[in-house]
Order: structure tokens, then sequence, then C-alpha cells
């Protein structure tokens, strides 16, 4: 059952952020475009935010979805951080999507903790937007 | 430029390159240009609209990367302008055509390969052995936490200790790198930014205890505050303050370490942050022209520190557009030193240049096929006119690049050097109807840029309302998208892939740097004299409360009674606080 039908039609609204010592944002920066073009409402995070001010920040916003994204290598702490702060903040209903440099045997661990889609340099938008679309549309219709 | 706008020159510039090219000039004949004009068109009305009617050209249009519509051929037509004074000769103004009058016929450009690892004892051994070498520059690159000014044992650091270069928390760190190293005798690249004026103090604290005099020093920090905010992002105060510290910089340098190269200009991230050729060019050379209004400021002459400015480029695949970007680079940049900053002094017009092939033109998919991209990338650099050279490694879209990679980026430069000959004539494409074309384009290009960042309140407005930075992204979204909806390719990626395996990055965290720097850190807290450190960074703070004052003194008074590089840094953070970066979307 739908929780409301205004809600399951309601703009996306997604934070994209770089939760670490990592200036590269050209990545997060087109993707922020991207998501944009597809219609979504995006809120960019700003740089070096720690992982209590991006939790802290997807529940001010009331957003729907938080997109990681760090080349820095430190994905394994920064990432899963982030996804137990909003639990503990009372964002467990937020998905949480991930991307960047992610080697495929940190992967699992990740997708464990329900980070999903984990896209490297080669993604394509379409394929990006599609699953960050797909996790919303699950979210919304469950109970 | 930096602070204020609306310099009419510009405009002036920009209309006076448009104007030009509707008058025949002195290099060709009028009635000579007219009879190109109309073979042209008749060739165009025949022979090539009936080869084209047959074989249909691929593409409909053809642009630079830059986004510059090109014709299916150049002549004279289009240089109908010329007039060889604008073109000069070698050595000699506007320096179109090279900065020193032989050229590569007297020297080859300097092979510098930029490394940097772990602790500082392994950096030491890495030094020495180049040494042994026979190599007299030595390059430095430090960590994430070294690069925004904490210390290894702040939490910040954790994880990020000696990953991407070598951690210094304290002189200690210093000493020990150039432990045995002849600091007069050797120059050293760092390639350090929002922290530059401490390690250079650090590094000339360490001369000291050699017992070497600080104005024989020679080497580089690259200190370019401006496309910190621009492009690569790592800043720790807000932009009045590292100008700030950049202007004590210079004024102690002049004055102290008089060899010291304090700012290297670069367009190098401005590029890979995702701008187009034209933005590279035209962003670099207006970092330039504000470091030069920011000495004037301080009350210098340009003369006194105009030779010590160097740039460093990007190098990336439209090969004839980076080219013509960097033969446009040194006219702008001489001419418009003459022009508007008065510059007499010939040292100080000619724009010498570091240039690193694009690490963002690397592909993850089918590695190999990037020692190509490299080769051609580094081949435009050296037909551009560039004084030194690194060249990537072809894994290194992967990870920190292995051994044998490093060699083979570094026998590329070689085999151009060596084989191709194309070190033996200066300026081998001046003339080419093309290449003249183009690089006047760029060069009207970023006049016409200057005047807008100009008319957006001048560069250190155009940087905190974001202005620039948009550019840049824009620019970026465009690339993906063009190369997503194939009209851009990229061999092995969107164009000739294979199913393939992603690689799997190879570097592991460490935490043996994290681990022994901590320790030294430790050690150094407990033998230094705690009362001289306070002393000493209160003074520092005085310093930086007062505009009138020379930081650079009590900073470098401060490293060498071992006040940590987070000590030092904090003081300031105290002072100014941080930055907020301004929306980008």
């Amino acid at each position: 059952m739908p929780r409301k039908s205004a809600a399951v039609q309601r703009r996306i609204r997604i934070l994209v952020a770089k939760p670490g010592l990592d200036g590269h944002d050209r990545g997060v920066l087109v993707l922020a475009r991207a998501f944009r073009d597809a219609g979504m409402e995006v809120i960019y995070s700003g740089l070096l935010p720690s992982p209590e001010q991006v939790a802290q920040m997807a529940v001010d916003e009331d957003v729907d979805v938080v997109a990681l994204s760090l080349l820095n290598g430190a994905h394994m702490t920064a990432f899963p951080k982030v996804k137990k702060l909003l639990d503990k903040m009372g964002g467990k209903d937020i998905v949480v999507v991930g991307g960047g440099i992610i080697p495929e045997e940190d992967k699992p661990r990740l997708l464990r903790l329900g980070i999903t889609g984990l896209y490297g340099p080669g993604s394509s938008f379409e394929e990006i937007v599609e699953h960050v679309k797909g996790r919303v549309r699950k979210e919304r219709w469950r109970d | 430029m930096l602070r204020t706008g609306r310099d009419p020159y510009w405009k002036r510039k920009a209309k006076a390159l448009v104007e030009s090219r509707a008058v025949t000039g002195s290099l060709f004949d009028r009635k000579a240009v007219e009879q190109v004009r109309r073979g042209l068109k008749q060739w165009q009305g025949t022979v090539y609209a009936d080869w084209t009617a047959r074989f249909p050209e691929e593409a409909k249009e053809h642009q630079t990367a830059s986004g510059i519509p090109l014709k299916p051929i150049y002549t004279p037509d289009d240089l109908g302008n010329a007039d060889y004074a604008s073109q000069g000769f070698p050595g000699v103004f506007p320096y179109l055509r090279g900065v020193y009058p032989n050229m590569y016929r007297g020297r080859k450009w300097t092979m510098r390969m930029f490394s940097g690892f772990g602790t500082p004892e392994d950096t030491n051994r890495r030094l020495k052995l180049l040494l042994d070498h026979g190599e007299t520059g030595l390059s430095v690159a430090f960590d994430m936490p070294t690069l925004y000014g904490y210390d290894c044992d702040h939490e910040r650091a954790h994880g990020e200790v000696g990953r991407c270069g070598v951690n210094v928390s304290s002189m200690k760190d210093m000493e020990v790198i150039f432990d045995e190293i002849p600091l007069g005798k050797v120059s050293t690249s760092m390639t350090i930014n929002a922290p530059a004026t401490v390690l250079t103090c650090m590094y000339a604290g360490v001369a000291k205890k050699q017992g070497v005099p600080i104005s024989k020093l020679r080497g580089t920090v690259q200190a370019d505050m401006l496309k910190e905010y621009i492009a690569q992002k790592e800043w720790v105060y807000p932009p009045e303050a590292h100008l700030r510290l950049v202007r004590d910089l210079m004024v102690f340098s002049t004055k102290e370490m008089p060899l010291w190269n304090y700012i290297s200009i670069s367009g190098y991230h401005i590029r890979e942050a995702g701008s187009s050729a034209v933005q590279e060019l035209a962003f670099t050379l207006a970092d330039g022209f504000g470091y030069v209004e920011l000495g004037l400021e301080a009350g210098l002459k340009v003369e006194q520190f105009a030779p010590r400015l160097s740039f460093f480029f990007n190098s990336t695949m439209d090969f004839f557009e980076e080219i013509a970007k960097f033969r446009a680079a040194r006219r702008i940049w001489a001419t418009v030193l003459r022009e508007k900053y008065g510059v007499k002094d010939k040292r100080s017009l000619l724009m010498r240049f570091h240039t690193q092939t694009s690490g963002a033109s690397l592909t993850w998919q089918q590695p190999l096929n990037n020692v190509v991209r490299t080769a051609i990338e580094a081949l435009a650099a050296v037909l551009g006119g560039t004084q030194s050279l690194h060249t990537n490694s072809y894994d290194e879209a992967w990870a920190l690049p292995t051994e044998q990679a490093v060699e083979v980026a570094l026998r590329t430069q070689q085999v151009i050097a060596e084989e191709t000959g194309v070190a033996s004539v200066i300026d081998p494409l001046g003339g080419s109807y093309y290449v003249e074309w183009l690089t006047e384009q760029l060069e009207e290009e970023a006049y016409k840029y200057f005047d807008r960042i100009d008319s957006a309140g001048g560069l250190l407005k155009a940087i905190k309302t974001g202005y620039l930075q948009r550019e840049i992204a824009e620019n970026s979204y465009r690339l993906s998208k063009r190369v997503e909806e194939g009209r851009d390719s990229v061999v092995g990626v969107n164009k000739l892939a294979k199913e393939e395996k992603e690689p799997i990055e190879t570097l592991k965290i460490d935490f043996r740097a994290q681990r022994s720097q901590v320790r030294r850190l430790n050690a150094v807290k407990k033998t230094r004299d705690e009362v001289k450190v306070k002393a000493a960074l209160a003074r520092l703070e005085k310093a930086f409360g007062s505009e009138k004052a020379n930081s650079i003194y009590p900073m470098l008074d401060a490293v060498m009674q071992y006040a940590t590089l987070g000590e030092v840094v904090d003081v300031g953070r105290e002072a100014w606080g941080g930055f907020k970066e301004p929306m980008l979307l």
C-alpha cells in the first residue's frame, strides 16, 4: 500500500555529498546536473562535510535519497557511518546510494548495509538515474 | 582584475583581434589573398562539393573540444591580417614562437616526474636515490592531511596519512626528508598550496640547521590559491586570508629567498576539473594577472617578482587546440604585461611553463591505450614549447602507478626527444594556417573571458560568487553528455568497447605510516620547549591580526621551535575561520 499517493508522485529530493577530505568534485557536480535534468530536486552538501553533517542535512532537508561519492579510498569508513547515523536520526527510510572508486571486493559489505549503486567511472547517467528512481519507487510503495 | 572590474582594455583587445582579421596585413599580398579566396570558393563549389556528394562526410559539424566551429580547410585568407610582428621570433616579444632563442636545439625540456609516498624516511631514500642517478631537481608530493593543514594525529587525518604523498606534521619530518641532502645544491619542487607558507618556513628552517643561507635556496612551492577555489578545492581559510599569506610570502621571498619560485600558476587542475582549453587558458592567465596585482598591492615592482612566476598547464587530447593554447598563452602574457602593467624588463614577459599530460583523459578500460594518449598529449606539449613535462602512467586510472608503467611514461618523452626529430626546428607548426588561426581564436576567447570576469566584479568576486566554478561545472557536464550521446568518442569506452571486468584497485590502506608519524609527533611534542612554542605562536597570532605585519618571520620562528603544522595552521583558523563554498548547482 502506498503511504500517500501525493508522496508517490512527489518529485524526488536527493542530497549529493562527499563525506571526507576529498576535493575531487567534478563527478559529483556533473551528477547533480544529471539528477536535476532528470526532474529531481537536488541539494549539494558542499565540500568536506563530516558524515555527521551529511546525515543531519539529509534529515533536515527531508530528502528521499542520499547519493555519496568518494574518490579518496575512504568509502569503507565514511559510507557505512553516514548510513548508521541516518538510521539513528530517524532517517531509516532514506535511500542511500554510492559511487566513486569502489573496488569489487568492497561492494558486498556496502550492499549488505543497503548502500547500492556503487557506480564507478564510465557509468552512464541513464543507468544511475534509473537506479535511483527504482530504489525510491520501492521505498515509497513500502508500507 | 583581482579585486575590481571593468577595464575596457580586455574588450578593446578582443575587438582589435576581430577587426584585424578583416584587413590584409603585410605578410600577404592583397591581390594574392583575393586570388586564394576566389580559388577556395571555386574549389569548394566544384571539386569538394562533387566529392562530398559521392562520399558524404561522417559528421555534420566539426568543432574543437572547446566548441570552436571548424571549417574543412584553412588558407592564407584566414590569416588575412597577418603581420609578422605578431608572430615574431623565439626569445623575442611576443614570444609566440618560444621563450628561448634556440628552444630545444639548445636544451631539451626537463623531464620532471612527480612522485611521493609513505613516510619521510621512504621519501628521503627515494630522493637520495634520484640524486645518485644524477638528478638535481627534486619533487615532493604530500598527503591529504598535510595539504589541508592537519597533523597526522587529527581525527580527519585517519586513514589518509602517507597515502598519496609524504606526511609532514612538524619540521622534524622535513629534517628526515632532507637528511644528508645538501639544500644549497639541489632545487626542490613542493606541490603544496594552502600550507605553502608553513612548508616554505620548514624548508628554510632545515636549511638554517644545515648551515645553508636561505638566500641560496632554490625551489618551487605551488602556492596558487586562486586555482584552489576555482578547481582543486584544497583551502583552509577564506580567499582574502590565503591571498594575504601569498602576499607575505612574495615579499618575504623577494627579500630573503630571491631564488625561490613562490607561485606556480596552475591551469592543470582547472582543466582536470572539467574546463575547456579556452577556460583553462583564460582562468589561469586571469590568476596570473591577479598575482601581479597582489604583488603591486604589496608595494613590489613587477620586475622584482614576475621572473619568479611560472605556469603549469594541462595537455589533453585535442591535439591542435592544445598546441594553439600554449602558443596563445605566451603571447597574451607578454602582451598584457607590457601593455596593461607597463612592464619593460624582458625576463618579466617570458611565460615559462611546466606541462602534465591529462589524468582525466585516461580510461580504466583497455588501459594500454593510455600509453598512446599520453604520447599524443606529450607531443602536443613539446610542439607547444613547454619547459618541462610530466607524462602520466597508463595505469593511473586504477591506482598509483607501478614502476614499469612509470618507466614507459618516461620513455615516451625520451622517444619524442630522441627519435622523432621534432626538437630540431623551433616552433615547427608556426605558420600553419590552421594553427595560427586557432591560436588567435583562443586568444580572442580568452580576452572575452577576462572581460566577463571583470564584469562579474573581478577575479576575487567571481570566485566567491562561484561564477568560475559554475562555468567549469557546466562545461564538464556538457563534455560528459557529449560522450554519453556518442557525439564525442572515447575509444574503449563509448566506441570499440569490449566487455571487461572492472580492475581491482591494488592500493591498500597502510597504517604503518600513520603509526610511525604519530609516534614521531608525540616525541617532538615531548622534547620541545613549550614556553617558547607558545610565545612564538602568540607572535604569529599578532602578525595575523595586523595587515601591516609580514607573518612569515614569526612563522619561521614558530616552526623552528617545532610548533606543528596543525598548530600553525590553527592560529589562522582562529583568526580567519574557514570557507564555505558558494552554491555550485
